[in-house]
């Protein structure tokens, strides 16, 4: 049980390719912490600094208060679970779990007891003396887990563990790693593409582009108020709208809307953000309104989604079901400014 | 790691539709082409094998083919003659002698310096590795003479070695040790390369040391590369003559069986039909290694490790 502290760090591989840039996150002891990215963005560079696979070019990384920058990667006491699982292909299910331990000189006896421990918790017990390659998928992915948990780390490092998992297995497995993280009371990172798992796993998330960190929060805080136009496109599905618009007078003008912005900001050109949820059927008296001309209507049971022109801009909005519409149709639609979003033309920083 | 089996697809073209014929035309083809390589392959040594079964005066008469048909007039006379002619025990125990050190020494050696080669940062890596590949293209002959005058001088002779007590085979030992390093170290560290890095990493956070790494993970995952290799290794130390007779010369107590047969002919002069007799015989044990470590020859090794 650790926090864990990236401090101004930096991962150069050679003069002109840095893939991670002066990268700061606290990470707090017992915290859920999901480092959430499009691939190749630098996440699992990261994570292998903090591991100890890659050296750190500049900037300290410690594990509660030690700088860990000069550490073994075996002396940090963190367990590592790879996207490819990386067990040993010719070891049991029970060698694999016992090899960290036995690395260690624990005695027999007590590594006994923490992998059969271990493989209770996950539900292995019947499984202790396959080879992996007799075990499905998920069952490897498990023993992976496995692996880990046996040594009690202090940080559990775990890079895109469930992206070679199917859909249905992969939700299950979701559910299963939180309630491990309540139960082993230990600060989890980790790492994904996902932003549908960053959003429902962590605590707190932290989103990461081209190698630079774009913000930290909670899954609500970034919905919420997302920081910058890649956050806001990357966080969400379906995505954000986005539409182009000028400023006078503290009103943004797009090509099919017009709305009073909630405050006033000091570009006079960006872009307009607002969810399809903030897309309403009924049109507020005196809220902005805009003509949709709709392209395909897609029928969810629960929701409905427009998919159509506004303006010269492509919008999508979620409505009520039992809105009757058909594609070709034209359709008044309102907007619920209190999900309004404005970014700054230049820097894309969210200004509302 | 599954190798995916192709099978035809029987349910989806009709019987006798142009498609089918052509399957099983094109099966049928195959399988007399490879049929037939196969016994082409074959004939020489099953030549030798019935000739060796065959009167001496009768080798010299007619063709082997001959004797296929009545009357079958075979007979174990090369046989007996061979083992009584030669000290067979002797050689055969200095081939053995000379082949498993000359087998494990470099196969160990290359592993650990494959290992190395494959997964370990040193300076000069590359270059050395290329060096030792471009050792691969000089020719044996070219080392004859400048690696027996040094062994001459360092006293690693047959005669001197027995004199002080130590195994006169000593020189066989480090000379095919030396033959075939380079290429053993580039078969092992190609293998070695193409193991996951995932799992060198895993077993770095999990502790294990660089020797814990090699011997508990490398190597039980390598047995089919190092099964192979070692039945070259053993093929070519055992079947060696040339390199046996320029380093231990005609020393009959350090002689393997490669020299001792050729001697039957040398010996004997027109007597070659012996040599058929004593070239079976001396296949059996490479035989042998082969059959029993063919087993290692497992498909798939790394299945289960890396995919989901
Ligand atoms: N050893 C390396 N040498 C050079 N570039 C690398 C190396 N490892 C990773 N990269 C680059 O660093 C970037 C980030 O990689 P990575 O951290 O694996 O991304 P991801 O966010 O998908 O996990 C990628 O563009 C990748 O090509
Ligand atoms: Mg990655």
């Amino acid at each position: 049980m650790a926090s864990v502290t990236y401090d101004h760090v930096v991962k150069r591989y050679t003069a002109d390719l840095t893939v991670v840039k002066d990268f700061n996150v606290e990470i707090k002891d017992k915290e859920f912490m999901v480092l959430v990215g499009p691939s190749g963005c630098g996440k699992s560079t990261a994570l292998r600094m903090l591991a100890g696979l890659e050296a750190i070019s500049e900037g300290e990384i410690r594990i509660g208060d030690r700088v860990v920058n000069n550490v073994a990667a075996k002396d940090r006491d963190i367990a590592m679970v790879f996207q490819s699982y990386a067990l040993y292909p010719h070891m049991s299910v029970y060698d694999n779990m016992a090899f960290p331990l036995q690395m260690q000189h624990m005695k027999k006896d007590d590594i006994d007891k923490r992998v059969k421990n271990a493989s209770r918790i996950l539900g292995l017990d019947n499984f202790l003396k396959r080879k992996p390659r007799a075990l499905s998928g998920g069952q490897r992915q498990r023993v992976a887990l496995g692996r880990a948990i046996v040594r009690s780390p202090k940080v559990f490092l775990l890079d895109e563990p469930l992206s070679n998992l199917d859909a249905k297995l992969r939700g299950q497995t979701r559910i299963e790693l939180q309630k491990l993280h309540r139960d082993l009371q230990t600060t989890f990172i980790y790492v994904t593409h996902d932003q549908v798992e960053a959003m429902t796993m962590g605590d707190r998330i932290a989103i990461m582009n081209a190698g630079i960190l774009q913000q930290v929060g909670t899954p609500g805080d970034i919905y919420d108020h997302p920081a910058n136009l890649f956050v806001a496109g990357f966080i969400g599905s379906p995505t954000m709208n986005f539409v182009p618009a000028t400023v006078d007078n503290g009103t943004a003008k797009a090509s099919g809307l017009e709305v009073k912005l909630p405050k006033p900001v000091s570009a006079a050109k960006g872009t307009l953000g607002f969810r399809p949820e903030a897309v309403t059927d009924r049109v507020v008296e005196g809220g902005p309104t805009m003509k949709m001309k709709v392209d395909v209507v897609e029928r969810l049971g629960s929701d409905q989604f427009l998919y159509g022109q506004v303006g010269a801009d492509q919008v999508t909005a979620r409505v009520d079901p039992r809105m009757s519409v058909q594609p070709g149709d034209t359709v008044q639609l309102g907007l619920d400014t209190r999900g309004l979003h404005f970014f700054d033309a230049e820097t894309e920083k969210a200004l509302i | 790691m599954t190798v995916a089996v192709a099978s035809p697809t029987s349910s989806t073209t009709a019987r006798f539709s142009p498609r089918w014929l052509s399957d099983r035309l094109g099966g049928l083809v195959l399988h007399v082409v490879v049929i037939g390589l196969t016994v082409a392959w074959m004939v020489p040594t099953i030549g030798l094998l019935i000739t060796s079964f065959r009167q001496s005066a009768d080798i010299s008469n007619s063709g082997w083919w001959t004797a296929l048909s009545p009357p079958f007039k075979f007979t174990l006379d090369n046989y007996s003659q061979m083992f009584a002619a030669s000290n067979l025990g002797q050689s055969l125990f200095n081939s053995f002698m000379i082949s498993i050190p000359a087998t494990i020494i470099p196969v160990t050696l290359a592993a650990f310096a494959a290992y190395a080669f494959a997964w370990m940062k040193f300076p000069g890596r590359d270059w050395i590795f290329l060096a030792l590949v471009g050792l691969l293209a000089v020719p044996l002959q070219l080392t004859f003479i400048p690696v027996t005058t040094e062994f001459v001088k360092l006293g690693l002779t047959p005669q001197h070695l027995t004199a002080i007590g130590l195994p006169p085979f000593i020189p066989l030992w480090l000379a095919h040790a030396g033959y075939g390093l380079p290429f053993s170290i580039y078969l092992l560290s190609n293998f070695f390369r193409a193991l996951p890095s995932d799992l060198f990493e895993s077993a770095e956070i999990d502790g294990a040391g660089t020797l814990t790494v090699f011997f508990r993970i490398v190597l039980p995952l390598s047995v089919p590369a190092i099964a192979s290799l070692v039945i070259f290794q053993f093929l070519w130390v055992w079947n060696d003559l040339l390199v046996a007779l320029i380093y231990v010369g005609g020393v009959a107590t350090v002689a393997p069986v490669t020299v001792t047969l050729v001697n039957l002919v040398g010996s004997y002069g027109q007597n070659y039909q012996l040599l058929t007799a004593a070239a079976f015989f001396s296949m059996i044990v490479p035989l042998v290694v082969f059959l029993s470590l063919q087993r290692y020859f497992v498909r798939g090794i790394l299945a289960g490790s890396v995919k989901g």
